[in-house]
């Protein structure tokens, strides 16, 4: 039983935004309220500090099976709880691809022997994500997996993604589409601009992105099927996202912190942990993202976390691979540049991280602090300042172009199913602890 | 080092004197020690001196190139050989009522302290718009100190061709050699220590004639 | 004095004055090539290593002869004798390079950013010798010695830099140092071969090959390769050639005493008609005899650069 005191809950589902205690036991939420008292309960002394629903991240590539030499299961997954995750969803373009359900299985034993967060995992829609034949997405939701995606190797074919949309509708689970028109992104390694221009790099003309997501909006429309937009990037994306749920059709969509903090500017050294898919884009479209996740156009955040090894990304820029890490940034980024710089508030904040996802996920009890959910819960301290050190992640990739920054607003406690996972200790503020204290755990029983 | 303590001085190379900088650039375009600023110790040479000596040496030039002026070219050094070059083929043209070959020679490609120094001096153009081949040739430089620059002049010659004899002159002899050389025509011999330098001074760069030792002194010595 | 940074990696880092200094110091090297010993001892004892990622003749001669002039030791490593076909690291290449102490390293590679890997992790300068389709900065510096030769100076001319400019490092490179040497550069291609926002880069965009060459007083072409057909720049050699092609009848729009430009290597009869890079307006030969002087200004002064640079750490 533990009892967390003191701390500013916000919890949108519930309304809840105020000074509340939080009484949790059996892994259970029990209440939420005002000077509750449980004297067998450890004490959590959260003065300060905001208390909300687990954040959930639904766009997680954790590698396993096939790249464990990059990250695990068990790796991942604590890099998500020091990045204030209680779930994450797990992309399905291992090796093998989560094309059936024995992978998933493998995917869920891995998750219950050495996960530290809770693992959802995502199936492919078709199999080997070649975007030709369906997977068996029954068998793979019957086997755990709560969304199908062909993420990184799109379903070019439009009608191949509308049976998919439509043989959703069945399970009624997302289709998660990372929007790439392959021909049109012409083998392009950055965002296509004056930068990519100026660097003689390769561009992806915003229209890669653009193309598809309106083709989705159309096939979403056509078949009613939920369709979720992976890591929107361009201001035209998000116009279509808008107008299409203006017109009432079933379209969500995610942002990635890195494409509301960086432009494609940021390539200009040829660092590679600049390279990623969708590319950064224009200080415009950065704009757009940014109002897209204040006016509820964009649904939530998710991270994008892709893990290389630093030999893979010590390469010429045009033959790295895509993808940065973002577990262990995600928070902070969101914190500072979104909520301290004024443009989202606090609760709008948990709903895009916690709330969102889990509606779209359909998970049962996750999302809210409501009695009888799970005991799904990230502390938060807005003041404390965090200086990001790649040497301290949990992750085992080191690719971030965040290494080095300075952030307000961090986790500070992440606890799944009733268990502390992670708590952050003075050290991890990099010697830069703000003037909230680190979380103080007054009860040594509570382990 | 103590290069970071000596705040003050506004440039590299800058001289001192007379409790000012002498804010011309030029006066001081041959040093090559940063940091350092120098006080003018005594004058050994003034603007007629200057003169005197350079007619001097166009006499000595013009009796031992008998008949043989055909042949003549005067190089100059940069910067200053080159209009002490010009000056003493001048005089000679002057006397012999003729015209004299001239060109102008940068040793910079020829340095033996590139390795050493961490400012490397700006390349300038050579001109030498003759065949040097069998010709009677005069390097004329402004000191003769160690000799360094004479062998780099003799090596940036000697790859333009094969010419019949090479002599040195110079408006100053300082001694301190380290090398084998040593100048036919001298304008005046001038007793030095290690830690002097000597300044020639010319209408042409420093708006001035005569010819100065300076003492070197380390940054922070005194300011 | 000097250039402020020991590598010469593009046009963009550098600034009209280290430019024109560029030029005055490749003014001074021109001379030496005009003795019958065309060497000097300035880079005695120093390794300049030549790493060819890609096939080049004339860029890697012109560098190789440069370096000899000036008695540097050379290397030359190419893809066909070097381990990086056995799928070694560009990283792994350089360090394995670093470790024979190199004052300078030239490189050619074909991914862009390349040079600047290099710049990171080794200690010698690094010349950038072209980088995918990035920069080629003494291509730029030559052809800007070559007109600055012919014309007395560079601003207030007019360049017109014609054909494939999305792949092209050169056109990349000769719009900025053309447009920081105050010409007025007007560049043109087809559009579907240039790429957004390249009036950024300094030049005015025209799709009209008659109203770039108009008045011109340099017309500078590019290569374009012919795969580019295959993918959809433009329908055939034949069109290309009928629309972009500099043909006498088209140079007489171009100022009287007008030159033509062309890096090398050429394709004739699809971006320039031969009787035009035969003619007399034709500075293509004297371009790749100014390629050695300012390719040695060049490497004189980045090895300065990294002279200061060693001395005062």
């Amino acid at each position: 039983m533990i009892l967390i005191k003191n701390g500013t809950v916000v919890d949108p589902a519930n309304q809840i935004h105020g000074k509340f205690d939080v009484l949790i036991d059996n892994g259970k939420i029990i209440r939420v309220g005002r000077a509750l008292k449980a004297p067998r309960a450890s004490v959590i002394n959260a003065a300060q500090q905001i208390v909300a629903p687990g954040f959930i991240d639904m766009h997680v590539h954790l590698r396993e099976p096939g790249r464990e030499d990059v990250e695990t299961v068990q790796s991942g997954t604590a890099a998500a709880a020091a990045g204030g995750f209680t779930a994450v969803m797990a992309m399905p373009n291992t090796q093998p691809v989560n094309d059936d359900a024995t992978v998933t299985r493998f995917i869920l034993d891995r998750a219950r022997e050495s996960g530290v967060v809770t693992v959802l995992p995502c199936g492919a829609i078709t199999a080997g994500s070649q975007g030709e034949v369906l997977s068996e997405i029954g068998e793979m939701v019957k086997a755990g997996a709560v969304a199908i995606s062909d993420d990184g190797r799109p379903v070019m074919n439009a009608q191949v993604m509308r049976r998919a949309l439509e043989y959703s509708k069945i399970f009624d689970i997302p289709v998660v589409d990372h929007c790439e028109d392959q021909a049109l992104a012409a083998a392009g390694v950055m965002n296509e601009g004056y930068h990519s221009t100026r660097l003689g790099l390769r561009g992806m003309s915003s229209a890669a992105e653009e193309v598809p997501v309106a083709r989705d909006v159309i096939l979403a429309k056509v078949t009613g099927a939920r369709v979720h937009i992976a890591h929107v990037s361009t201001r035209g994306a998000i116009q279509s996202i808008r107008e299409a749920k203006r017109n009432g059709i079933s379209i969500t969509a995610e942002a990635t912190p890195h494409h509301f903090t960086l432009t494609d500017e940021a390539v200009s050294h040829y660092d590679t942990h600049t390279k990623m898919n969708p590319p950064l884009r224009s200080a415009d479209d950065v704009a757009a993202v940014i109002e897209g996740l204040a006016d509820g156009t964009i649904d939530c955040i998710a991270s994008d976390h892709a893990p290389h090894t630093l030999e893979d990304k010590m390469l010429e820029y045009d033959q790295a691979p895509f993808g940065i890490i973002g577990l262990e940034t995600a928070v902070s980024l969101a914190l500072d540049r979104l909520v301290r710089s004024g443009c989202l508030s606090i609760v709008r904040l948990v709903e895009l991280m916690s709330l969102a996802p889990a509606r779209l996920l359909k998970l049962p009890s996750k999302g809210a602090l409501s009695p009888g959910y799970d005991a799904d819960i990230t502390i938060l301290d807005v003041r404390r300042t965090v200086k990001v050190d790649v040497r301290r992640f949990r992750s085992k990739g080191r690719n971030t172009p965040f290494n080095g920054w300075e952030l307000r607003g961090a986790p500070v406690m992440t606890i799944v199913q009733g268990k502390v996972v992670w708590a952050a200790e003075a050290h991890d503020a990099g010697g830069l602890a703000g003037d909230g204290l680190p979380m103080v755990v007054d009860d040594s029983n509570m382990k | 080092m103590t290069r970071h303590t000596f705040t003050p001085l506004p440039a590299i190379g800058y001289v001192w004197e007379n409790g000012k900088y002498l804010n011309d650039e030029s006066a001081c375009a041959n040093i090559q020690t940063p940091f350092r600023f120098m006080k003018i110790k005594r004058q050994v040479m003034t603007g007629e001196g200057i003169d005197l000596a350079l007619s001097r040496i166009a006499a000595e030039v013009l009796e031992s190139h008998q008949g043989q002026l055909d042949n003549l070219a005067i190089i100059g050094i940069r910067r200053r050989g080159v209009f002490l070059g010009q000056r003493l083929a001048q005089r000679i043209e002057a006397a012999a009522k003729r015209t004299i070959l001239t060109g102008i020679l940068d040793i910079t490609l020829y340095r033996d302290d590139l390795t050493t120094i961490s400012t490397w001096p700006l390349l300038r153009e050579t001109l030498i718009e003759f065949s040097i081949e069998g010709k009677s040739l005069i390097l004329v430089d402004d000191v003769l100190y160690t000799g360094r620059t004479i062998r780099a002049a003799l090596d940036g010659l000697i790859d333009m061709g094969r010419p019949r004899r090479v002599q040195l002159a110079v408006l100053v002899d300082r001694g301190h050699r380290e090398l084998p050389i040593q100048a036919e025509y001298v304008g005046r011999f001038v007793e030095t220590s290690d830690d002097e330098i000597v300044e020639v001074r010319l209408a042409e760069l420093d708006n001035e004639e005569r010819v100065v030792v300076v003492e070197q002194k380390k940054a922070g010595d005194d300011a | 004095m000097g250039l402020r940074n020991k590598h010469l990696l593009g046009i963009a880092e550098l600034t009209v004055k280290e430019i024109n200094q560029i030029l005055d110091t490749a003014q001074s090297f021109k001379q030496v090539a005009t003795r019958p010993i065309k060497k000097v001892p300035t880079l005695r004892g120093k390794t300049v290593i030549n790493l060819f990622f890609e096939a080049s003749t004339r860029t890697r001669a012109s560098f190789e002869l440069a370096e000899k002039r000036l008695s540097a030791d050379t290397l030359n490593f190419a893809v066909s004798t070097s381990s990086v076909t056995k799928g070694e690291s560009l990283v792994d290449t350089a360090k394995n390079l670093e470790s024979m102490s190199p004052s300078i390293i030239v490189i050619r590679h074909g991914s862009s950013g390349a040079p600047h890997i290099l710049a990171d992790i080794c200690k010698a300068s690094v010349v950038n010798a072209g980088d995918g389709m990035h920069e080629h900065p003494t291509q730029a510096l030559l052809d800007a010695f070559t007109v600055r030769t012919r014309k007395g100076s560079i601003a207030g001319l007019k360049v017109a830099i014609i054909g494939d400019l999305a792949h092209s490092r050169v056109a990349r490179s000769g719009a900025l140092i053309f447009s920081k040497l105050g010409a007025n550069v007007i560049a043109c291609g087809p559009p579907t071969l240039i790429p957004p926002d390249f009036a950024r880069l300094g030049a005015a965009v025209s799709y009209h090959i008659d109203e770039a060459v108009s008045n011109a007083d340099v017309v500078m072409m590019l290569r374009v390769q012919r795969e580019r057909q295959q993918e959809a720049f433009f329908p055939s050699q034949r069109e290309y050639f009928d629309l972009y092609g500099l043909t006498r009848a088209r140079m007489r729009l171009a100022k009287p005493d007008a030159i033509v430009m062309h890096p090398g290597p050429m394709n004739r009869g699809v971006e320039i008609a031969s009787e035009v890079a035969d003619g007399p307006d034709s500075v293509i030969l004297e371009q790749v005899s100014n390629g050695i002087a300012v390719r040695m200004s060049v490497l004189y002064l980045v090895a300065a650069a990294h002279a200061s640079e060693d001395i005062s750490q």
